[in-house]
């Protein structure tokens, strides 16, 4: 099981240690850095790596190195997927994630640590329960322990702990009871040269904020509950149900938690919601090249496309870009040789372009690879998959709750070849 | 506030402050200074001098001081042991608290103290915990025996933690039976035999119920527990999988993967045409899609596993392509798996759209990708048998694009991996008049002309040495279709060695062919060559490989040509692909690191003290043999390897076109040894081919190795009692075969036998051995099966004596008395090659007239004569005759001439040869050696002589005197000396003097090298 987890900056300090069983020495650190130089980029530092007596998980999470130290056959997946719950029970618990948030509340991060795993088994990761056992800081509590001597360690054991529902606490009480998902869609998409899309699919997730009283039963179901066809459930979600008549039932948990999340495979036609006319050129013996790039809108169901970025990581011999975008700010960074535009809402009658002309340096010839163009934009009340929501109910409780649903279209990985 | 106040420090010293802080009176401040340590210690600083200090903050009912001071204790108990007895008390009384919580705490933090002192007063409060009314504290309590087992196992075993433990699993909540298989798994680790994890339909069922209700993490283990089940038919089988299948739909991607294991290992026993397989098929594709869209480094090890997946069911995946592609800003790491996978995924289907990527990749920044994603293209080739000229046509354009780039200097780089995978894509498609030809008059082509030019050209920029390689091994494969090949190999010959080994073997062989092709210009360069390979380098494999292309060459050329211009091997997709038996074991182990490396389980993790090897279920047409199949292998059985062969040897059979016995269905109890009942006919006359065509490299090896020729000549050496080092099919480090042919000398035993001694030195056990002659000289056969009476376990040795006879064909072999063999067995099959000492042929009837004696040594040609000597041999006639005697040498007549002992001999073959021999024995007559550089001069002057100095005995006698006047100069070098040891001996004067007469000139060597033994031992 788990061993021991080390905390590294991106310098390449470790600040933070802590060990489930017998003291791993922070030398076998040095493996990782070993690989961590070895890398290019921060983000290529291999996942799994090696030593002659431990094997090192490490995942990079908001320029953290989470670096899990095992010594036996333990699931890879398993550790990755329990640092990831590190890292959001401290995103929960401070806000951010960074080594100063992490530094500024050592103890608590000690004591949370302590207490989500048991000689390397996992013990409570639920946020629910965490933070019965040990009460999040904020302001007012600090100051109410300094002067009353109280404690942010809860003294009882958490209710949820061993329930049939060990996601939900009992005696949960509101006022305003309301209920709100937000359905969330990324699209992630490889566009060729000629505008044909080569592979396109959709992430979907709907996130919750359930605040009701008591222990309410919900069903959610779809207008075309056929488009989830690859499925992953929080564990409140009865499967059964699901199975039998595509509705999703279940016992929430207090709070913002993920319903579920789908994927909407390459082979359902996926739209695409943007295209990008494009013409980056250079001519042999020349140290000029041409940058000509519009962008408009498509397969958007009359929604607007907004916040809209732009980047590219134009070749390197590539000195400097003069270039002139009729809406929107541009920069480019020579020393990286990233080119960013800041585009904004995408008007359809005015399409933004982006046009003018790049240096090469002196001497250099014309440069070989075709620079990629990744894309980034929303689309308000919109589910690209045309997923959509038909009703909520809820049973076992008698008050009638507030509900709400939202939906969104993110770019994820959109990527346009030239 | 926040908690970095507690890392600042004040000048008067940091621990005397926290000292003083600790025993103060104020619970606050108190408080406040143990954080100020625990900080300390998050950092890695020792704080351990404030343990006495730290522990007396204890006895408190703050929980929060508590906890902090536990923690405390957990990290520096082990250093010191004594104070840490002081806590023991306050545990005690804290596991009889009111309160579950501080019950639990207690409980696991007595378990995270690793000193025995503390660990023997922790049973008692255990044992309760385990029987506690709260699971909140059962459940701790088993994660605490798994503790405490790492701590002190024979502890553990005594107080039957472990039946409490196994209890457990009936437990009424899932959690708790969720932690007690983990803490059973992890236990189980490292005791391979304990059987703690008992698995039966009952303990079964009552874990699927617990899937249901525990947490994620309890559902990993439980899975990956239900994985080490075997069915006991496919009812069960499927009832376990519709039931784990929900867990397809998990959040959790270990969840996840851990339910894949377990489908994937009992769908093997399902029947094919069943519906439910079919359906199952169909739900296993989403879930690992959806893994592909996590975070990269749950991507990476998703991906891990989906190649070995793709490899035991392509059918999974093999509409989802388009989700391997790799996108830009994907780490590395995530790039090239997907590659891998992709290709894995190409068939003829895909294979445009495939390219297409693979093209476009080819055009990305990062060098290693660019590398890897060229490379795919040559492999898309032979995967794809239909796509092979697609695929060159692909290589093609990438370089005449890349072509451009000269200046840059990114052009040899780029060309050599279409050079290396043109390698790929023509050895792959070689066959007389396969699409390699295509492949290649598409090189030579009109459309792609200049392309070979351009390669043939930029050959000497080309810097990476695999890359150097392959474009040598192109120009001497199409030698004759490219006109200078001849000045391009010669323009590499240069820096000979200053060449990598892989380039240079390639070269040689390079040019040993292109000298086959034409032959008439290039022989100078391939004398060049080999005298480089041979006499210039210390390499011995090029030196080998050098001796044996000049022998093959010299002796007979068209032989040559049959060996180096052979037919090549068709290279499949197989040579990619993970060994099956390993394959299988992977897919048992999915979703471990196991899996991330694929390696086998063994290999890995540390003070595993064993491991089991897990296999897929076999499936079962009917119920009752799949009872003899449980893979779990029972408590102490050795791991039967019976199960685990068929697919291996049906490999191997298939490799050498041997007619192998068909594995029994139902294997044979790893105990009762099976004999290969006549193990010769098993392996069929595919080996005669094999061995004896002269044309197959292999062959040439073991006869022409020039290391063993010169063995021979030795004086001293006569029989190799023990040749290591098999030439076998890449497993040779796995077996060490001693072989030692021959009889017990002095004493003739009637069954001729050969002597074997057998050491397995691989891991798995061996068994089914069946040994093979090639042809030999005298037509040696084994009379029998080769009779290894039990299988033969990792690192054990046996002594086998098979009996032979001399009624095998009969093929002519150099030296005369070598011996080929070679050794089957359920891993491989085993090479090597032995030379007999020629008397155990000598039959007993060998005796003849004295008149016969005469004539027929009148009737033999001198020139058939041959002269040896027998240094270092302290006999007397009598002595030697009755040594000789015994290896059915026999003794016609004696005289005496001079003060030396004549005895003449005769002795028969088992093929009728007859041979005679005279020995002259002179006693007291010591051996001098000579200077060295003398006796050079001799040999060809002396070798003129011997009829003449048969006839001047007394003039021979001289000689000795002659050359005492050197003794003093001689001893200056004997370095010198050990050079010619052949020439050497053969111009001695020794005390015995053997001349001998035979009609077949050429045993006489053979026959001198046996009165050396018999006379010596």
């Amino acid at each position: 099981m788990i061993h021991s987890l080390f905390l590294v900056n991106s310098s390449g300090d470790i600040f933070l240690e802590k060990h489930w069983k017998s003291v791993v020495s922070r030398s076998v650190c040095d493996y990782f850095f070993e690989a961590q130089e070895r890398a290019t980029e921060p983000e290529n530092v291999p996942p799994v790596i090696p030593t002659p007596h431990h094997y090192l998980i490490s995942v990079l999470r908001h320029r953290i190195y989470f670096v899990a130290v095992i010594q036996s056959e333990v699931p890879p997946l398993f550790v990755i997927e329990f640092l990831h719950r590190v890292v959001d029970t401290f995103q929960d618990y401070f806000g951010v994630c960074t080594e100063a948030a992490i530094k500024d509340n050592v103890v608590v991060v000690y004591e949370l640590l302590e207490e989500m795993l048991d000689n390397g088994f996992p013990l409570a990761t639920e946020s629910n329960i965490l933070k019965e056992l040990i009460k999040p800081p904020t302001i007012l509590r600090t100051m109410v322990n300094t002067i009353t001597g109280s404690t942010n360690v809860g003294e009882q054991l958490p209710t949820g702990q061993l329930s049939v529902v060990p996601w939900r606490r009992t005696g949960v009480k509101y006022t305003n009871n309301e209920a709100y998902f937000d359905v969330v869609e990324e699209i992630d998409a490889i566009i060729d040269k000629s505008g044909s899309t080569i592979t396109a699919e959709i992430q979907g997730v709907i996130d919750a904020c359930v605040k009701l009283t008591g222990m309410p039963d919900l069903t959610l179901s779809f207008m075309n509950p056929r488009l989830l066809d690859d499925v992953s459930f929080h564990p409140c979600v009865r499967f059964k149900r699901w199975e039998a008549e595509r509705i999703l039932s279940f016992i929430p948990p207090d709070g913002n938690f993920r319903l579920l999340s789908y994927h909407v495979s390459s082979q359902n036609l996926v739209a695409i919601p943007v295209y990008v006319k494009h013409s980056i050129s250079f001519r042999e013996g020349s140290s000029q090249g041409r940058f000509d790039l519009t962008l408009g809108p498509k397969q958007t169901m009359g929604k607007g496309v907004e916040a809209v970025l732009v980047s590219s990581q134009l070749p390197r011999g590539v000195l400097t870009a003069n270039l002139t975008a009729t809406q929107g700010t541009h920069t480019f960074d020579p020393v990286t040789k990233m080119l960013s535009w800041d585009v904004g809402k995408i008007n359809p009658q005015k399409l933004p372009s982006l046009k003018g002309t790049m240096c090469l340096q002196a001497g250099a010839s014309k440069p070989d690879e075709n620079p990629s163009i990744n894309i980034q934009f929303k689309i308000q009340q919109m589910a690209i998959s045309g997923l959509k929501v038909n009703r909520l109910d809820m049973y076992g409780e008698k008050y009638k709750p507030f509900k709400g649903i939202k939906y969104m279209t993110k770019a994820g990985k959109f990527q346009v070849r030239t | 506030m926040t908690d970095s106040k507690y890392f600042t420090t004040t000048k008067k010293g940091e621990i005397f402050e926290l000292k003083a802080e600790l025993n103060s009176d104020k619970k606050e401040k108190k408080k406040e200074a143990v954080k100020k340590v625990i900080a300390s210690m998050t950092v890695g600083k020792d704080v351990s001098a404030l343990f006495p200090d730290v522990v007396n903050c204890m006895q408190t009912d703050n929980l929060e001081l508590k906890k902090l001071v536990y923690l405390y204790l957990m990290n520096y108990a082990k250093s010191q042991p004594d104070m840490a007895i002081m806590a023991v008390n306050t545990f005690v009384k804290d596991c009889e608290d009111p309160n579950p919580l501080i019950r639990a705490l207690a409980v696991r933090t007595m378990g995270c103290i690793r000193v025995d002192k503390i660990t023997e007063y922790l049973c008692e409060p255990l044992r309760k915990c385990l029987k506690d009314e709260d699971p909140y504290v059962r459940k701790t309590a088993a994660v605490c025996v798994a503790k405490l087992h790492d701590i002190n196992a024979q502890l553990v075993e005594d107080q039957g933690f472990l039946d409490t433990l196994k209890d457990l699993i009936s437990d009424s909540n899932p959690m708790v039976v969720a932690n007690a298989v983990a803490a059973l798994s992890e236990i189980a680790e490292s005791h391979p035999n304990s059987n703690l994890l008992d698995l039966n339909p009952q303990s079964i069922n009552k874990l699927l119920t617990a899937l249901n209700e525990c947490t994620e993490w309890g559902q990993i283990f439980i899975l990956d527990c239900l994985a080490n089940y075997t069915p006991r038919d496919d009812r069960e089988s499927q009832s376990i999988c519709e039931r784990v299948t929900p867990r397809l739909s998990h959040a959790n991607s270990a969840v996840v993967l851990s339910a894949v294991k377990v489908l994937m290992k009992f769908m093997e026993m399902l029947p094919k045409d069943l519906d439910y397989y079919g359906t199952l098929l169909k739900k296993l594709a989403p879930p690992l899609v959806t893994l592909l869209s996590a975070e990269p480094e749950l991507q990476y090890v998703a991906l891990r596993n989906i190649n070995l997946i793709v490899q035991k069911r392509p059918e999974i995946l093999k509409h989802e392509m388009k989700v391997f592609f790799v996108k830009y800003n994907d780490p590395i790491y995530v790039k090239l798996e997907k590659l891998d996978i992709m290709i894995r995924l190409a068939s003829q289907a895909n294979i445009a759209q495939v390219l297409a990527e693979l093209k476009e990749y080819a055009t990305e920044v990062d060098v290693d990708f660019v590398r890897k994603a060229v490379r795919a293209i040559g492999r898309c080739a032979i995967k794809v048998e239909q796509s092979a000229e697609r695929c060159v046509s692909t290589l093609l354009d990438l370089i005449q694009t890349k072509g451009l780039w000269v200046e840059l200097g990114r052009l040899p780089l780029l060309l050599s991996d279409p050079a290396g995978s043109l390698l790929y894509v023509t050895l792959g498609r070689t066959s007389v008049s396969g699409p390699s030809n295509q492949a290649f008059s598409l090189l030579c082509g009109p459309r792609y002309e200049s392309v070979i030019a351009t390669l043939c050209e930029n050959l000497d920029s080309l810097d990476e040495p695999e890359a150097r390689a392959a474009m040598i091994w192109i120009v001497g494969e199409y030698a004759e279709r490219i006109d200078n090949a001849d000045e391009l190999l010669e323009s590499f010959l240069e820096g000979f060695h200053d060449e990598s080994t892989q380039v240079q073997l390639q070269l040689l062989t390079a040019i040993v062919k292109l000298f086959l092709k034409k032959p008439t210009e290039t022989q100078e360069l391939v004398q060049q060559v080999l005298s480089l390979a041979t006499q210039d380098s210390d390499n011995p494999d090029l030196r080998d490989r050098g001796y044996i292309y000049w022998r093959l060459l010299s002796t007979d050329p068209v032989a040559a040509k049959e060996v180096v211009l052979a037919e090549k091997p068709l290279i499949s997709e197989e040579t990619d692909l993970i060994e099956p038996t390993l394959l299988e074991e992977l897919i048992c182990h999915i979703g471990t690191l196991a899996s991330v490396y694929h390696k086998p389980p063994s290999s890995f993790v540390e003070g595993s003290r064993g491991v089991q090897h897990k296999r897929l279920p076999i499936r079962s047409g009917s119920g009752e043999s799949s009872e003899s199949q449980d893979p779990g292998s029972g408590p102490g059985a050795p791991e039967a390897p019976t199960a685990v062969i068929p697919s291996q040897g049906d490999l191997l059979g298939d490799l050498l076109n041997l007619d192998l016995a068909p594995p029994t269905a139902a294997a044979p109890p790893p105990g009762a040894a099976s004999l290969p009942m006549g193990g010769v006919d098993l392996l069929g006359g595919g080996l005669d081919s094999l061995m004896g065509d002269e044309s197959e490299p292999l062959g040439g090896d073991m006869g022409g190795s020039p290391a063993m020729g010169s063995g021979f000549g030795g004086p001293a050496a006569v029989m190799p009692s023990s040749l290591s080092a098999p030439v076998g099919g890449g497993l040779g480090d796995l077996f060490d075969l001693g072989g030692g042919v021959g009889m017990s000398m002095g004493a003739y035993v009637p069954p001729k036998t050969m002597e074997m001694t057998l050491t397995n030195k691989a891991m798995s056990v061996m068994a089914d051995f069946a040994i093979q002659f090639n042809r030999n000289s005298f037509g040696l056969a084994p009379a029998g099966p080769l009779q290894v009476p039990t299988p033969l376990s990792p690192n054990q040795t046996i002594d086998v004596s098979l009996p032979l006879n001399t009624v095998g064909p009969v093929m002519k072999m150099e030296p005369l008395n070598n011996l080929q063999v070679a050794v089957k067995n359920n891993i491989d099959v085993f090479y090597f090659s032995c030379q007999y000492p020629i008397s155990m042929l000598f039959v007993e009837d060998g005796k003849m007239d004295r008149q016969v004696f005469l004539a027929t040594w009148k009737d033999i040609p001198n020139e058939n004569e041959a002269q040896f000597q027998i240094k270092d041999c302290h006999l007397n006639s009598d002595a030697a005759s009755n040594k000789l005697q015994g290896c059915n040498v026999f003794t016609i007549a004696k005289r005496t001439v001079d003060g030396q002992d004549m005895l003449y001999q005769a002795m028969k073959l088992s093929n009728g040869i007859c041979v005679l021999t005279e020995l002259r024995v002179q006693t007291g007559n010591p051996t001098y050696t000579m200077f060295p550089s003398e006796l050079q001069m001799f040999p060809s002057e002396l070798q003129m002589f011997p009829s003449e100095l048969q006839m001047f005995p007394s003039e021979l006698q001289m000689f000795p005197s002659e050359l005492q006047m050197f003794p003093s100069e001689l001893q200056m070098f004997p370095s010198e000396l050990h050079m010619f040891p052949s020439e050497l001996h053969m111009f001695l004067s020794a005390p015995l003097q053997v001349s001998l007469k035979c009609r077949a000139a050429e045993v006489a060597q053979c026959v001198f090298q046996c009165y050396e033994a018999a006379l010596k031992n």
